[in-house]
């Protein structure tokens, strides 16, 4: 019923928030939940942060299929370099493996996806892999569309040099914020947090997020406040 | 070899673009309404978003308004149209008020009136991007239709516009009977909205419920509600499949 045109040439806006963040001693990657086919969600409970190896990861934007498959072989390759390579391979490796499927099939292919994890010899790394396969080795950043809303948030909210719980809380509070105005974003928040002890991974469901602009606190029913209130609660 | 004779013919029928104010697409929209039949009349259901495309812009817009002493109008769509057409409405209320003659519209009429606006823009290829739900009820007999911007236009126990017909109706074809309670239509309702909540992407968690008797009009404070997300399956959904979503 709703007509969405635009400009149908322009760059294609995906449906996600994705986070990728470096801290001292780690890295802290971010997601939605939200998978959407049009207007209807598909999946309200997805998990974005997909594992390459035991210690990267990546999160996945864009076309569903895409990033997907690209991760799928990505993993596989990763698995033969772990073999061949005699010890856990780094960050770097994953990242590029990446940028050679993304640029040789960039005419095809439509995922944004953001590799990170930890490694002996680097520590915590951050690489974002836009479109086209560009490869930028970075402190933090952002991907799907729901990015859009987050340009001014880091740029004041970013610090070097931050703790675990504040790269965390920082993550969390982006996409909760992204969240709350794209439509194409929705659901939980997931984080995986990856460093020299292993990985942990969190999710920080709808009622635990914070509260935002305009939001309001939720209840069970309108029935509660109707009997709690007295006379008119109820205006016309 | 026809591409340019049609292209002028289709421009004709058209007119230019500098002549007049056609709506090509919606920009801000709101997204579905429900509304059902109970005991004492109607309620209706609509949040409060209004989306700018893939943007929830505006999170306090009021898409459910009284109309006169007997109806209720829901809408979707684009709000300034929605805009638009309550002008149209207040201003019949008004011309009816001014007759002081003891009669007022009541819900089927105002409901025909809306139809023969929506289609009659509709055939001049410039139609108010809106799905409305009227409820009402006068005299003891409840009223509860909608009408959408090509001027389709029925009545129900229950009706709902956008994802609501895909989402919500199949729950009140399972769940609605007759002479339900206030309390029970609330409950329904709000099953509905949080369906839509969770499945449509342009839903916004802050919605008002009207609903209308004998007595009156009545339209909530806007609540948002509760959700669920605590499922096991929604914990780790791709331990034991990387890869998966």
């Amino acid at each position: 019923m709703d007509v969405s045109s635009g400009d149908v040439n322009g760059p294609h806006s995906m449906g996600t928030t994705i986070i990728g963040v470096t801290y001292d001693g780690g890295v802290v990657l971010g997601a939605d939940s939200r998978t959407s086919t049009g207007m209807y969600v598909a999946n309200r409970a997805s998990d974005k942060i997909t594992q390459l190896t035991d210690n990267v990861y990546v999160c996945r934007s864009g076309s569903a299929a895409d990033s997907q498959i690209v991760s799928d072989y990505v993993r596989y390759f990763l698995h033969q370099h772990t073999i061949q390579l005699g010890q856990p391979s780094t960050v770097k490796v994953a990242a590029n493996l990446v940028r050679l499927l993304s640029y040789s099939n960039k005419n095809m292919l439509q995922t944004g996806l953001i590799v990170g994890g930890w490694d002996k010899y680097e520590g915590g790394k951050i690489y974002g892999i836009p479109l086209g396969g560009t490869v930028l080795e970075l402190p933090f950043t952002i991907g799907g569309s729901g990015s859009s809303y987050l340009y001014g948030f880091f740029d004041q909210a970013w610090k070097e040099g931050m703790t675990r719980e504040e790269a965390e809380q920082l993550v969390v509070k982006a996409v909760s914020l992204a969240i709350a105005r794209d439509g194409a974003s929705g659901g939980v928040v997931r984080t995986v947090t990856i460093n020299k002890d292993g990985v942990t991974r969190k999710f920080y469901a709808g009622d635990t997020l914070p509260l935002w602009h305009e939001e309001l606190e939720p209840q069970n029913s309108l029935l509660d406040t109707l009997s709690a209130a007295s006379p008119e609660p109820m205006i016309s | 070899m026809n591409l340019a004779d049609s292209t002028q013919a289709m421009n004709n029928l058209l007119g230019s673009e500098a002549d007049s104010q056609r709506t090509l697409y919606p920009y801000v929209t709101g997204t579905s309404v429900v509304g059902i039949k109970y005991k004492d009349g109607i309620l209706l259901a609509a949040d409060m978003g209004g989306s700018y495309g893939s943007t929830l812009r505006y999170k306090t817009v009021e898409r459910l308004k009284p109309v006169g002493k007997h109806s209720i109008i829901g809408a979707s769509g684009e709000i300034s149209d929605f805009q638009e057409i309550m002008r149209y409405l207040d201003e019949l209320i008004l011309y009816d008020n001014m007759w002081d003659d003891g009669n007022s519209l009541g819900p089927k009429e105002v409901h025909n009136y809306l139809t023969r606006m929506m289609y009659n823009r509709r055939n001049k290829f410039n139609p108010l991007w809106n799905s409305l739900v009227l409820g009402g009820v006068k005299n003891g007999q409840k009223y509860l239709g909608t009408v959408s911007m090509i001027g389709v236009h029925y009545e129900d126990n229950h009706v709902a516009t956008g994802f609501g017909n895909h989402l919500a109706r199949p729950i009140l074809r399972d769940e609605w009977h007759e002479n339900l309670t206030f309390e029970e239509g609330v409950k329904l309702l709000e099953k509905c909205m949080r369906v839509l909540l969770y499945r449509d992407r342009s839903a916004v968690n802050k919605l008002q419920i009207a609903k209308i008797t004998e007595a009156g009009v009545t339209i909530s404070q806007p609540y948002a509600l509760k959700t669920s997300w605590d499922l096991s399956a929604f914990k780790n959904p791709t331990a034991g499949a990387e890869g998966s979503w």
